[in-house]
């Protein structure tokens, strides 16, 4: 899948690998050793926000689940 | 006036199966329609909660009559956020999914739960909700009616894709993973109490769209 950064794809790829191992082996699991996956994640992020604000893309500042606070 | 809709599926296949399937359903043949995909905010919580933002960009293919609503020039792609909590000790993933732009033209939020179903093992139940409102003047009913329906189709697309993200991982064919217990009574009343005598025409029933 690709990144809305052209350049970051490879980066998310990576993360994305690390992540999901991590995901199912340790998190599901109760395992609350380190993340392994920091490294890459920054990586990762510088790359994609830097897209996000070439693009203006209107995501900044959007409060985490926001429109469900006023639903039942 | 917001259109509602509501229903509940049984996903048969393990919760922890589900969560793991649910980061890995992109791309997949019924998803021609996602353009791209990134994780944008990411969290482990003190009481080990995974909280996720995602970023999606979508095409936005719509039918001719409602092309008229967008100014020559402007961008037709939608960015589409998506939230969401998984709590791994008491089995729940709940999204929270919207559109950021083209938001007076129409606006869809969707909520998802996920949890292992009471009655079946080895089993998922998802309840889905959604909420889609329009503010053209004089247009937003059959706007609404227009993204209910394609709100729906893409629902069948994004169960498959979910289904075939789940057979990847289980290392199956895709099959059957999914029993239908639609539910949807309650949309039923809701459209009912809220439709207006309107003399606004809804054009005949719209092919897909994504």
């Amino acid at each position: 899948m690709n990144s809305v950064g052209e350049a970051c794809t490879d980066l998310k790829r990576e993360y994305d690998q690390c992540f999901n191992r991590w995901f199912a082996e340790k998190f599901l699991k109760g395992d609350r050793s380190g993340d392994p996956c920091t490294e890459t994640f920054q990586k990762y992020q510088r790359c994609v926000q830097r897209a996000i604000k070439e693009k203006e893309i209107p995501i900044d500042g959007v409060e985490f689940m926001g429109p469900n606070k006023d639903k039942p | 006036m917001v259109k509602y809709f509501c229903n509940n599926t049984d996903i048969r296949s393990a919760w922890d199966h589900v969560v793991s399937a649910f980061w890995q359903r992109y791309p997949n043949p019924f998803s021609t329609h996602v353009l791209t995909e990134d994780v944008v905010y990411r969290e482990v919580t003190v009481d080990h909660r995974l909280l996720t933002r995602r970023l999606l960009k979508k095409t936005n293919r719509l039918p001719r009559w409602a092309e008229r609503f967008f100014p020559a020039g402007m961008s037709r792609s939608v960015y589409i956020v998506e939230d969401s909590i998984v709590d791994p000790v008491n089995r729940s993933l709940t999204t929270y999914t919207w559109n950021l732009n083209h938001t007076t033209l129409m606006s869809v939020e969707e909520r998802c739960i996920f949890q292992d179903s009471v009655e079946q093992p080895a089993t998922t139940q998802l309840k889905r909700e959604a909420w889609i409102s329009s503010g053209v003047y004089g247009f937003s009913r059959p706007i609404q009616e227009f993204g209910l329906a394609r709100f729906k189709s893409n629902q069948v697309k994004s169960m498959k894709g979910l289904e075939y993200a789940l057979s990847n991982l289980q290392g199956e064919a895709p099959q059957r993973l999914l029993r239908d217990t639609v539910k949807d009574a309650s949309e039923k009343a809701r459209e009912a109490a809220k439709s207006l005598a309107s003399a606004a025409t809804v054009p005949k029933k719209p092919q897909q769209y994504v």
